[in-house]
């Protein structure tokens, strides 16, 4: 389990995160939704270590994270975009990878997402699309416990984009934490269990998608999140 | 400590147009300068002068573009279970690396010239702990400036000051308390600057330092000691860590 509370950060004078709290379960997809500058990213790379909050806290599994670096073990992480440097092979970035990390691999997912046909490319020679492949490849490859996927479908081509859906629903059903930040209404009533709707740095609804839409009686989720919002 | 990252890092630099193109430029300066002096004491003093110049200033300036462009996946890699101490000394350690392969085979066709000497070897030693040294100022400007522009601006002004400006400082100094016994003070002032240090570590180990005067039979006494040798050793070496842990601590902070 993912427990934040009372995370605070600020960017000199911008304030990033104001005082969220979230917990995300075993078993559950929580979207992170918001309009750009409200939070997300800076939430979602707390619990990465990447950004260091100024108050607050964040535990995983009852631990504190803190300034430790081996709960990423559990985690596996999916960027909106990464450059990796051109000269790297695919195959090289999984040796790195595999070195790092310890846990047992998922290799089907190598064929899943195609991978095997741009193993031995340097990453300057690859698209944008098949980069991203990559990436969701390795989000899922050393069946990670927490998945945290920025924007998962964004870059990618369609049959990717429903390769990566089947995944997520596969590894939800196993127990999977899933964290997912999306700007798609649509993406998310189909992925997601729960919504964490940021603003200004603070998650201002967080409600089971199941619970909205059966209290509205409206079924266009959309329509629902805007209408609370405004009631907010 | 991270090998897999560390040997990703070195064989990429190795392997880079960049480092290849300076240790082909090194090679061919060393070469013509070793054929055309005909004189080892000559060769190892001109040659000195040129990587006192050169091998800063390629170190601040590839240094700080090399961290700047890995930063998207310095961030990718401190999303796997690696601690940043690790990421840091992997990169630190594999551009020095490379750089200091290229500073060595830069040196080779002087050496093969003239034969392995004292100053050939100290010649080596110094390019190499300047590479070192100006490597870690590099990382330190680049942790301290977000901004590429500021990072590598910074790393110019580094360059400028410890190359030129200091050494003007010190010149006005003698000139402005010409009647004061300075030898002294600048002895530590020179400790100050890894680039003057390197020079009279260097010009001491020739008979150049019979040429220097008063202020280089001072520097002798000092340097030339067993005392000397051990703090100008001392020196270098606080060079090379003190950048390099302030750095390490600046991104230990740092926030992706």
């Amino acid at each position: 389990m993912i427990e934040i509370v009372n995370l605070h950060k600020a960017f000199g004078k911008t304030l990033a995160l104001n005082g969220a709290n979230l917990i995300c379960k075993e078993g559950c997809v929580s979207a992170l939704m918001g309009p750009n500058g409200s939070g997300k990213s800076t939430l979602m790379k707390s619990i990465l270590g990447l950004v260091i909050p100024d108050s607050g806290t964040i535990t995983i599994d009852d631990e504190k994270i803190s300034n430790g670096f081996e709960y990423r073990h559990k985690i596996g992480y999916m960027p909106q975009a990464v450059n990796y440097p051109h000269n790297l092979k695919v195959i090289e970035l999984f040796e790195i990878l595999k070195k790092l990390r310890t846990n047992d691999t998922d290799e089907e997912l190598i064929s899943e997402f195609k991978i095997n046909e741009i193993y031995e490319k340097k990453f300057g020679q690859l698209s944008g699309g098949m980069k991203q492949r990559v990436s969701a490849a390795i989000a899922f490859l050393f069946k990670p416990q927490i998945l945290i996927l920025d924007e998962p479908t964004a870059s990618l081509d369609p049959l990717s984009a429903e390769v990566m859906k089947a995944k997520i629903r596969k590894s939800k059903e196993e127990g999977c934490n899933i964290i997912i930040s999306s700007h798609h209404v649509s993406e998310v009533d189909e992925m997601a269990d729960r919504i964490a709707f940021m603003l200004e740095g603070k998650i201002v609804i967080d409600r089971m998608i199941k619970e909205i839409k059966n209290g509205s009686g409206n079924i266009r989720l959309g329509k629902v999140i805007a209408e609370m919002l405004n009631t907010n | 400590m991270s090998i897999s990252i560390l040997k990703y890092v070195f064989f990429d630099l190795l392997r880079s147009r960049f480092i290849i193109t300076y240790g082909i430029m090194l090679a061919l300066i060393s070469l013509g300068v070793a054929y055309f002096s005909n004189d080892e004491m000559k060769t190892s003093l001109t040659l000195l002068n040129i990587i006192l110049f050169i091998i800063p200033l390629v170190c601040l300036i590839f240094g700080s573009i090399h961290f700047y462009d890995s930063g998207e996946f310095i961030e990718f890699l401190l999303t796997q279970p690696v601690s940043r101490n690790t990421v840091f000394r992997a990169e630190y350690l594999g551009l020095t690396l490379a750089l200091s392969v290229a500073a060595i085979a830069g040196l080779i066709p002087a050496i093969i010239l003239n034969g392995i000497t004292v100053s050939a070897l100290f010649l080596t030693i110094i390019s190499v702990a300047m590479t070192f040294i100006f490597t870690g100022l590099a990382f330190l400007s680049s942790t301290i400036n977000t901004e590429k522009v500021r990072g590598i601006g910074l790393s110019i002004v580094l360059w400028l000051f410890l190359a030129i400006i200091f050494d003007l400082i010190i010149v006005l100094l003698i000139i402005l308390f010409r009647d004061y016994p300075l030898e002294n003070l600048i002895i530590i002032f020179t400790s100050l600057n890894p680039i003057d240090l390197g020079r009279i570590l260097l010009l001491l180990k020739t008979d150049a330092s019979a040429m220097m005067g008063f202020t280089g039979a001072s520097f002798k006494l000092f340097f030339g000691s067993t005392t000397g040798i051990v703090v100008s050793s001392l020196a270098m070496f606080l060079w090379i860590l003190i950048p390099y842990f302030l750095a390490i601590r600046i991104f230990r902070k740092k926030n992706f």
